[in-house]
C-alpha cells in the first residue's frame, strides 16, 4: 500500500515536473508598446520602458526565459485567454471586471492617480459635464462613462491626446505617469489640478488556469518590493508613488 | 531627416512593405487555385460536389469580409490546436475549455510555446494568407465559373465532333479560352485584394498601417532621440501614394496581359486585333 502511494506520488511529481519543464521553457510577455513610460517601442524597434526592465528582472528572479510580444490593447485579454502569450504586462490596472476573466499578480505600482489634460485657457472646465477622451477598455473610460460626462473612446493612447489637440474632446483622462511627460513637452496642453484616484494599481495578467506561473511572478514581485529594487525602477521611470 | 528614416523602427516599416508584397504574391496564386477548384466543383456533374462548390461561393460572397477575417483566423487556430491536441496528447484529462481559458497541452500549441518569435509571426502570416485565399478564392471561383460558361458553345461542340473526351475538351479547349473572359473580373479582384491588405492589421500582423500609425504618433524627447509632433498625416500620405502607385502599375501590367490573351480569340476585341493586323 505504502509503495503504491509512494509510486503514485512520484509519478505525479515527475508528471508535474515534466509539465513545468515544458511550460517553463519560454514565457511570452504580451504588452501594448504604445504607453510610455510603462511600455513603448524604442528607436531600435524593441519593447522598452518601465515594464520591460521590470519584466526582465522578474523573469531573472523567477528563473524563466521570457520573450516580448506586442498586441493591440483592444484584444490584449482575448489573446491571452486564447493562449497566444502567457502574461499581460501592459500597465493594466487591477479591476474586479478584469479579474473575473483573468487573474492578476499582486500590484507592482501604487494606484496611480489619473489626470486630465486640457487646452490652455480651459482650466475651469467642469469635467463632469465635458467631453472627455479616454482609451477604450481602460479604467479611465469606465470612470468617465459612470461619471455622467460624455465619453469619446479611442483605440490608442496617442489618439486620445490628438482628440484634445484638434478640439474633438475637451479633455483627456489617463494615468498621470503617461500624461506627465506629454504635459512637460507640449505648450498647447495643460494639466488640471484635479486628479481621480481609480484602479487598484497595476499588476500582471495571467490565465486563470495558470496558477503556477502566477505564484512564481508573485514571489518575484515580492522579492523586488522587499529589497527596494522595485522602488528604484519606479523612481527611474517616474511611475507615481513608491511602495 | 535621413536619420529619422533609418532608425531601427523605420527598418520595421520597410520590412512590412515586403511582407505585404509577399502576401499578395502568395495569396494571388493560392486564391486562384481555390477559385479554380471552386469553379470546377460548382460545374461538376456530381451533385454533392456541385453543391459544395456553389455553397462555398455563396457563403463567402454573402458574409462581410471583415467578419470572415476575424472568424477564420481564430477558428483556424483553435481548430488546428484541438486537432493536434487530440493526436499528440490522448492521455490529457483536463478539459480544453476551462472557463474562459482555452488550454491545450503544451505539445499541441501551434507554434510551440518555446518557438522563437519569428516562427510565431510566420505562423500568423500563413493563417492570414489562408484566410485571404479562402475569401478571395470564392470570388475568383465565381468569376471563373462565369468565364467557363462564357466560352462559346460552338467551340466545345467542335471539340466533341473531333472526338475529344469530356476531360480533353475541358483542359484543351475550355480552359485556354476562358481566361480572356475571366481576366476583367480577376483584375478587379486583384485591385480589391491590394486594397484589402491593410486588413492584416486587424489580424494582429504588424503591417504598414500599424507602423505608419506607430511611427507617425507624436514622440516626446524623453523616450526617443528623434522627437517629433503628430506626423501621422504624412505617414498615411506615403501609404496612399504607395497603394496608388501599386494599383497603377498593376493596371498597366493587366492591360498588357489582356492584349496578349485577346490575340486570336473569337471575341470582339480579338476580331479587332485581327483586322488591324491585316
Amino acid at each position: 500500500m505504502k509503495s503504491i502511494l509512494l509510486g503514485t506520488a512520484a509519478l505525479a511529481l515527475t508528471a508535474s515536473m515534466a509539465l513545468a519543464a515544458s511550460h517553463g521553457a519560454v514565457v511570452r510577455m504580451g504588452t501594448e508598446g504604445a504607453y510610455p513610460p510603462y511600455n513603448f517601442i524604442n528607436d531600435k524597434g524593441e519593447v522598452d520602458g518601465f515594464e520591460r526592465e521590470l519584466g526582465d528582472e522578474l523573469c531573472k528572479r523567477a528563473e524563466l526565459t521570457c520573450e516580448w510580444v506586442t498586441n493591440e490593447w483592444d484584444s490584449i485579454i482575448p489573446n491571452l485567454v486564447a493562449g497566444n502569450y502567457d502574461v499581460i504586462i501592459a500597465g493594466m490596472s487591477i479591476t474586479a471586471e478584469r479579474d473575473a476573466v483573468i487573474d492578476f499578480t499582486q500590484n507592482y505600482t501604487q494606484p496611480d492617480p489619473s489626470a486630465y489634460l486640457v487646452a490652455p485657457g480651459n482650466e475651469g472646465l467642469d469635467v463632469s459635464k465635458a467631453v472627455i477622451a479616454a482609451q477604450a477598455a481602460t479604467i479611465q473610460a469606465s470612470f468617465v462613462a459612470s461619471n455622467g460626462a460624455t465619453l469619446v473612446e479611442f483605440a490608442t493612447p496617442e489618439e486620445t491626446i490628438s482628440a484634445v489637440r484638434n478640439g474633438e474632446a475637451d479633455a483627456v483622462l489617463a494615468d498621470k505617469a503617461y500624461l506627465d511627460p506629454i504635459d512637460a513637452e507640449s505648450e498647447d496642453l495643460v494639466m488640471l489640478e484635479r486628479t481621480e484616484l481609480i484602479g487598484g494599481g497595476v499588476g500582471m495578467g495571467l490565465r486563470e488556469s495558470d496558477g503556477e506561473l502566477k505564484a512564481k511572478f508573485d514571489a518575484a514581485i515580492q522579492s523586488m518590493k522587499d529589497d527596494g529594487t522595485l522602488n528604484a525602477l519606479i523612481a527611474k521611470w517616474e511611475i507615481g508613488e513608491a511602495f | 531627416m535621413l536619420c529619422y528614416l533609418t532608425t531601427g523602427k523605420h527598418m520595421a516599416i520597410y520590412v512590412s512593405v515586403l511582407v505585404v508584397l509577399v502576401l499578395l504574391a502568395i495569396t494571388a496564386v493560392t486564391a486562384l487555385i481555390f477559385g479554380f477548384g471552386g469553379a470546377m466543383a460548382a460545374r461538376s456533374r456530381f451533385l454533392p460536389l456541385s453543391w459544395f462548390g456553389k455553397g462555398y461561393i455563396a457563403i463567402v460572397r454573402g458574409v462581410p469580409d471583415i467578419a470572415f477575417f476575424l472568424f477564420f483566423v481564430l477558428a483556424l487556430d483553435i481548430g488546428f490546436e484541438m486537432l493536434r491536441h487530440g493526436i499528440k496528447c490522448p492521455d490529457w484529462t483536463a478539459p480544453i475549455w476551462q472557463g474562459n481559458d482555452f488550454v491545450v497541452c503544451p505539445e499541441a500549441k501551434l507554434p510551440l510555446g518555446n518557438a522563437p518569435q519569428w516562427v510565431h509571426e510566420t505562423y500568423a502570416f500563413f493563417l492570414a494568407v489562408l484566410t485571404f485565399s479562402i475569401v478571395f478564392g470564392a470570388f475568383a471561383a465565381n468569376v471563373l465559373y462565369g468565364a467557363m460558361r462564357a466560352v462559346p458553345r460552338a467551340q466545345l461542340e467542335t471539340a466533341e465532333a473531333y472526338g475529344m473526351t469530356h476531360r480533353q475538351t475541358f483542359w484543351r479547349v475550355l480552359v485556354p479560352q476562358m481566361w480572356v473572359y475571366a481576366l476583367p473580373g480577376l483584375s478587379n479582384l486583384w485591385m480589391v485584394l491590394i486594397k484589402a491588405t491593410p486588413l492584416l492589421f486587424l489580424l494582429g500582423i504588424e503591417d504598414i498601417v500599424y507602423w505608419a500609425r506607430e511611427l507617425g504618433g507624436s514622440k516626446t524627447p524623453r523616450f526617443t532621440d528623434y522627437p517629433h509632433g503628430d506626423w501621422r498625416m504624412w505617414y498615411f500620405l506615403a501609404l496612399l501614394v504607395f497603394y496608388l502607385a501599386f494599383t497603377r502599375v498593376s493596371e498597366i501590367a493587366l492591360d498588357r496581359i489582356m492584349r496578349r490573351l485577346t490575340h486570336g480569340q473569337a471575341t470582339l476585341a480579338g476580331e479587332a486585333q485581327r483586322k488591324a493586323a491585316t
